[in-house]
């Protein structure tokens, strides 16, 4: 992006790309739907709590319409009861769409190895960015936001171009 | 003193009775057991009121296999009792207790998701955990851990 | 296909609201908390009938259980009420160590009893929250938001993990409490959460729409909470006084001077009030277990089921030895059967372990409280209208954690 200033007074011009200008309108204006089914679902409640406050990076209006909705933030287990509603969710949200996979047991079953739960949501949707941990602190709800960012930011392939991965 | 009680009135259906740990403990047939319950629910001595849990247990390799255990308690005695039934593999069908109270019919629909146990008069005996179309039922000791059947995505 | 209806034609006018309308809540749903899912049968707004459908986080905590050693069995009922965890810890250790016949440590009793009450605020403190923001009221979430954070803080100095704690022990605790932690408690329990409670008290407990929106919706007789089998605030939001602190006193309870609030309608604002009373209730608990905390070890002095000091696994083969037979086959419990019944956040938390004398459990059955209440919850909201459903949904408190294992 290139900024010119002519004289005091007049007003200056930019010059930029389209796909870098929407690139930037839509990195500050995430609207996620969490689909919180377990334990990670009260980490996500406190990083758009006031203390971790994920407003800051332009991503706090929870939308719970999946046409509405930019990013897709799965947290929780999810077993073979939910991988359908989990599959039409994803379906119905517009492009472009980004899939955060939260915690340990949405990324790869975590320690539940059993009859009933899902061994990683990549099995059934693509997954931009991975989150580890049991459960992830907010912290690092953020880190997969701003992750998400600089994905939209430079034009990095979605996980949904490259998917099934074989 | 419960179990006591219990045996005097029902002293062909009681099998065996302990106290180990403090838990009373009746192993009764199977074939009076609303009257059991409904006893226990209603004898003035006894009062118990709550149903608190019901639980089927699969003691594979034994037979009969199965067992029905009921916890109950009394609020106005603060008591506890626990009931257990045994069941044959072939044949693991008991009286259901939803008459007597009818907080305990989602315990035995997770009975039977979860051992296959049939409660006779049952109003809705269905899975509840479990989706429909599974097969088997998955807490019986000799269903694999991690058998799965995936509704959706690569079969594995 | 229904029959087309001619309104020109003269003669009866055709009942255009006989038919009731069908209507599914759930499972992907704000209100419903992403678990949780109704069939409703509508007559306009009125439920005609409700029929609840759970296990969409069915984990098989039971499957694998029987699969791990009884000590690797504590993480798993971290994520039963992940709301409270530290309670489940030591609902599943109480159980395990009557099976055991150990008699824990005083100073153990006494810091099970304050983490507990710390997990009842918290987890009141959700319910209360986002119960609200269900109904709109979303300054009360920030609100409350704000001291669990706080509290947070707590568990995490404690055990190194905000949410998923895994506390307990057989016979003990994973770690005695840190330096100068208790004050910190302190400091938290008079600082910040007693003006938390009074700022949403201020907003919600005069106020008239509140009021009018929860009163009368979901109520519920002490009998009929009885016969369903509801424990908890939600049995005593019905005028029952049952609490297991009270009426079987385990660890210190018998202590310490408490009350039990009751309701009387079972309603929603009766649960909402019960709830608001607890978390006092349990502040001064708090201060009394804290002022009494005796010194000591947390652990018992068993090496049967305590694990050797690290210091002593490095420089003494006896002692690795025992550290790896520990870890690898797990605590010997005897062969038996035991229930073992302690008062969690929503009611009744149970616990019925079968061993056969191995190093794992055979069977463990958790009798959660959310199972009844989610059962009742037809029972509560038929005859009403739709929009009071959400309200009652959110005021009994269901953790899909807990109710599906």
């Amino acid at each position: 992006m290139a900024v010119r200033h002519e004289k005091d007074g007049a007003s200056g011009y930019a010059l930029t790309t389209l796909e870098s200008m929407i690139a930037w309108g839509r990195k500050y204006s995430l609207y996620p739907f969490t689909f919180a089914t377990a334990c990670c679902g009260i980490e996500v409640m406190g990083a758009f709590g006031t203390h971790y406050d994920m407003s800051r990076f332009g991503a706090e209006v929870v939308r719970f319409s999946p046409r509405q909705a930019d990013v897709l933030l799965v947290a929780g287990t999810i077993n073979y009861k939910m991988a359908p509603v989990l599959k039409r969710i994803y379906d119905q949200m517009l492009e472009p769409r980004w899939v955060i996979s939260m915690g340990a047991c949405a990324c790869s079953g975590g320690f539940y190895n059993n009859y009933t739960v899902l061994q990683g949501i990549d099995k059934i949707i693509p997954v931009d960015v991975y989150i580890p941990g049991c459960p992830p602190n907010p912290e690092g709800i953020i880190d997969a936001v701003v992750r998400i960012q600089k994905i939209i930011e430079t034009g990095a392939p979605r996980a949904a171009e490259r998917w099934p991965i074989k | 003193m419960v179990l006591d009680r219990l045996r005097a009135r029902f002293p062909a259906d009681v099998v065996s009775v302990h106290s180990d740990f403090g838990d009373d403990t009746a192993l009764v047939r199977r074939e009076r057991i609303v009257e059991i319950l409904a006893f226990l629910r209603d004898d003035p001595e006894l009062l118990f009121d709550f149903a608190m849990d019901l639980t089927g247990v699969d003691y594979l390799g034994e037979e009969p296999r199965f067992e029905v255990v009921y916890h109950l308690f009394s609020l106005e005695k603060k008591r506890r009792v626990r009931i257990k039934v045994r069941l044959h593999e072939g044949d693991p069908v008991i009286d259901t207790a939803v008459p007597v109270w009818p907080g305990i019919d989602w315990y035995e629909r997770e009975a039977w998701d979860m051992y296959g146990i049939v409660f006779r008069g049952h109003p809705n005996l269905k899975r509840i955990l479990m989706f429909e179309g599974f097969e088997g039922h998955p807490l019986r000791k000799d269903y694999p851990k991690a058998k799965r059947q995936p509704t959706i995505g690569p079969e594995e | 296909m229904a029959e087309p209806v001619d309104i020109t034609a003269k003669g009866e006018t055709p009942d255009l609201q006989a038919e009731p309308m069908l209507i599914n809540i759930g499972p992907s749903h704000p209100a419903t908390h992403a678990t949780l899912r109704f069939h409703a049968k509508l007559d306009g707004e009125t439920i005609l009938d409700l029929v609840p459908e759970f296990g969409y986080l069915h984990r098989g905590f039971e499957k694998e259980s029987e699969a791990s050693t009884w000590t690797q069995v504590v993480p798993y009922t971290d994520r039963l009420n992940y709301v409270s965890p530290l309670m489940n810890n030591v609902g599943y250790a109480m159980a395990v160590e009557k099976l055991c016949g150990i008699e824990i440590t005083e100073r153990c009793k006494y810091v099970r009893v304050i983490v507990s009450e710390l997990s009842r605020i918290i987890d009141h403190m959700v319910c209360i929250g986002t119960n609200m923001v269900d109904l709109g009221a979303l300054t009360n979430f920030w609100y409350f938001w704000k001291p669990r954070e706080e509290v947070y803080k707590l568990i995490e100095e404690l055990c190194g993990q905000r949410l998923t704690t895994a506390y307990t022990r057989i016979g003990g605790a994973m770690a005695d409490l840190p330096e100068g932690w208790t004050d910190r408690v302190l400091a938290v329990c008079r600082g910040v959460i007693p003006g938390c409670i009074a700022d949403v008290n201020a907003l919600l407990t005069k106020n008239r729409i509140f009021i009018e929106r929860t009163m009368g919706a979901g109520p519920i007789t002490a009998k009929d909470a009885i016969a369903l089998g509801f424990t908890g605030p939600c049995l005593r939001a019905a005028g029952v006084p049952l609490d297991l602190r009270k009426d079987e006193p385990y660890l210190v309870y018998d202590r310490f001077d408490f009350d039990v609030p009751v309701g009387e309608a079972g309603d929603t604002c009766d649960r909402y009030m019960v709830r608001m009373e607890e978390m006092r209730q349990s502040l001064r608990i708090i201060e009394q277990a804290i002022a009494k905390l005796p010194g000591g070890p947390i652990n018992i002095d068993d090496p049967r089921f305590i694990l050797p000091e690290k210091a002593l696994v490095y420089e003494n083969i006896e002692a690795l030895m025992n550290h790896f037979k520990f870890i690898m086959e797990g605590v010997k419990v005897p062969a038996g059967e035991v229930y073992s019944a302690t008062e969690a956040a929503n009611g009744e938390l149970g616990f019925y372990i079968v061993s056969r004398g191995g190093g794992g459990p055979y069977k463990i059955k958790v009798r959660p409280p959310c199972f009844p209440l989610f059962q009742g919850i037809p029972h509560l909201v038929k005859g009403q209208m739709i929009a009071d459903l959400i309200a009652v949904l959110g005021s009994v408190n269901i953790i899909a954690g807990e109710l599906d294992r």
